[in-house]
């Protein structure tokens, strides 16, 4: 029991009258890689929200190092050392790059009511920690609205490997990126997870999500299928589950058969 | 990473980093506006009233203090605006602080220091009121704080008639002489320089050998430390990076850990409090208090940040942009006086100033925000 890093045990939580989640339990050990996989609307945002601090579960208990934990607010989650990638990124596109790392949780300099944002040692932070998942900054005071997508993406993961002390959590954070550089951000989850940290992965990519992860959870409709061990699990059985492989299947035979409509 | 690989890593970094101008670096920053508009206005006036006596000692003390008076609020307005509040209620506030300085001192003999002190805690409380509200309901702040203009003002015109039977409060003047705190409001700064000055026959003097232009009002220092005070805050502390991230996106700062309701009620509190320094400074200097005391006043606090480079939307401004965007307003209304204008044109130009800016800030942040 106690090698769990993250327990939910019976999570619900609901939005008025819609059922979000209902009765899921998940648990994530160190260096563990737990990828949350389900269709649009599941509940997989609302599942890691509720341990970043965004909503409080309605029902049932996390448990973070053997503890139950109650958070009030993401600052508390924070402060534990989760850090998340969220699924709309938590940037803010009128502040620098630096501003938008740091976040929240400014470095300081100087004493007493004087100290003041130590803004060297925050850009140089910041443009180390997006060089080395292979972004290069420019000028860390650009404005994070004139970044590409991906580089966005990439800052907003670069910030939560840098602050996520024990659990990080990514929410599609490769939705944006194109194939090297998924596989380089990738590469650095597997580091984060291999150095002890329990990390939740929630991807709709199933070549994203079958070479990374240890362990498998699928949501439908806010309710929990079940666990299932890689070992317990091929490629091929996990695409079929990950609500598609069917249907992929049935849209090719669909849109050749468009084609050749349109063709007569 | 391989050592080849990242040696072009280095190399495509200089390729795609143009070299920019500081030029370029100054058309970025919200103030950029307010500071040319100053620049025109100074030289407009200097053609139009230049042999007026406007740019005299006192003239020129006097356009200063008019919009030393207008920065002091619009300074505070413009933290909140940045943190993506309004407060509407501000011209309120100054009438209310007034009467809580006057009623207490006059009617109920309390020593002026703690009838001042009093007006600031009313203010704490007002802006505690008005954060917790907007906070707690997440109603727009201008919905809020239109209904705290209301009350406050009707609150200040109802008691105030119901103590004094009157909607003045006279007879502060002579409470201030040793008052331990009124000074820090209404006294002169420099006093000697201005007399010396005089003496040697550079500023004009009254009759009885006295400079026409006493010192330095104290609101002219309020205005240029608030300026300095909430530029530091907003540039180099971790609550002013809050202040940005709260009104740039409130869900996702809140999300990285950002305090955003403490940080909006605190500027609530701000804009309460600055409106409480005006009064003070108001009522020291007229000695007397009145009901109708900063109407409009909220108005023309948001003209001056919106001038100065703010956006309505929030998220992006500056301190020092509000401060020179009340320079404007304070200049235009005292040098309309001294053309041939008829001053009735004033609000016109406060109008078409306005609609400028925005429109100029607009093109601003697009220049600042998207994919060039
Ligand atoms: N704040 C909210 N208020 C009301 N309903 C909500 C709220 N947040 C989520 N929901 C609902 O809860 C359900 C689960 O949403 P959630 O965002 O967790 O899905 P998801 O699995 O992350 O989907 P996607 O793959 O599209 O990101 C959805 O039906 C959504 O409409
Ligand atoms: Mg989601």
């Amino acid at each position: 029991m106690s090698n769990n890093l993250v327990e939910f045990n019976n999570i619900s939580k609901f939005f008025g009258s819609v059922i979000a989640l209902k009765d899921v339990t998940m648990h994530i050990k160190k260096g563990q890689i737990m990828c949350l996989l389900g269709d649009n609307g599941a509940g997989k945002s609302t599942l890691i929200k509720t341990l970043s601090g965004v909503h409080k579960p309605d029902e049932g208990e996390i448990i973070v190092d053997g503890k139950q934990t109650v958070f009030d607010s993401p600052r508390d989650a924070l402060d534990l050392g989760i850090a998340t990638v969220y699924q709309d990124l938590a940037l803010v596109s009128l502040m620098s790059v630096t501003r938008n790392f740091f976040m929240g949780r400014e470095p300081m300099k100087g004493f007493g009511p004087f100290k003041t944002f130590d803004v060297n040692k925050a850009n140089s932070i910041a443009s180390e920690r997006m060089g080395q998942i292979g972004i290069d900054v420019r000028d860390p005071s650009q404005a994070v609205g004139t970044m590409s997508g991906g580089e966005r993406q990439c800052l907003a993961i670069s910030r939560a490997i840098y602050f996520g002390a024990k659990v990080l959590i990514l929410d599609e954070p490769t939705s944006a990126l194109g194939v090297h550089q998924a596989s380089v951000v990738l590469k650095y989850i597997v580091k984060a997870a291999a150095s002890g940290l329990g990390v939740i992965l929630i991807t709709h990519n199933v070549h994203h999500a079958y070479p990374v992860g240890n362990s498998f959870t699928i949501l439908n409709r806010g309710k929990s299928m079940g666990t299932f061990d890689k070992k317990d699990l091929s490629r091929e059985k996990l695409l079929g589950m990950m609500a598609g492989g069917e249907e992929l299947d049935k849209l090719e035979v669909e849109l050749k058969e468009i084609d050749r409509t349109n063709k007569n | 990473m391989s050592v080849k690989s990242k040696s072009i890593q280095k190399k495509s970094k200089d390729e795609r980093l143009r070299k920019v101008s500081n030029l370029k670096v100054l058309l970025n920053r919200p103030e950029l506006g307010a500071l040319g508009g100053s620049v025109l206005v100074f030289i407009f006036f200097g053609i139009v009233a230049g042999d007026t006596g406007m740019f005299s000692a006192y003239g020129t003390i006097n356009f200063l203090e008019v919009s030393a008076n207008l920065g002091i609020i619009a300074i505070a307005a413009a933290l909140l605006m940045i943190g993506g509040e309004f407060d509407l209620s501000v011209g309120s506030m100054i009438g209310f602080a007034g009467i809580c300085i006057a009623i207490p001192a006059i009617y109920w003999g309390w020593p002026l220091w703690s009838s001042i002190l009093f007006a600031f805690s009313m203010a704490v409380l007002v802006g505690y009121a008005n954060g917790i509200l907007v906070v707690r309901t997440g109603l727009p702040s201008f919905i809020v704080t239109l209904a705290m203009l209301f009350i406050l003002r009707g609150a200040t015109l109802a008691l105030t008639r119901l103590i004094t039977g009157r909607t003045q409060v006279p007879g502060l003047r002579v409470l201030i002489e040793n008052d331990p705190i009124a000074w820090i409001f209404s006294a002169d700064a420099f006093k000697g320089v201005f007399t010396w000055l005089g003496s040697l026959g550079l500023i004009a003097l009254r009759q009885d050998g006295t400079p026409l232009a006493t010192g330095i009002p104290a609101s002219v220092l309020w205005w240029v430390g608030m300026t300095i005070f909430a530029t530091w805050l907003l540039m180099k502390t971790r609550y002013g990076n809050w202040i940005f991230a709260s009104g740039g996106d409130k869900l996702g700062a809140r999300n990285v850990g950002v305090p955003v309701g403490r940080v909006k009620i605190s500027l609530f509190i701000g804009t309460a409090v600055a409106a409480t320094i005006y009064a003070c400074v108001q009522v020291l200097d007229a000695g007397s208090a009145d009901t109708m005391r900063g109407f409009l006043k909220e108005l023309e606090a948001i003209v001056a940040a919106v001038v100065g480079g703010c956006l309505l939307t929030g998220g992006y401004g500056s301190a020092i942009g509000a401060a020179f965007g009340a320079l404007i307003f304070g200049t235009v209304s005292m040098g309309i006086y001294y053309t041939d204008v008829d001053t009735d044109w004033f609000k016109v130009f406060l109008g078409a100033m306005m609609l400028i800016a925005v429109i100029f800030n607009n093109f601003i942040r697009r220049r600042v925000t998207e994919n060039k």
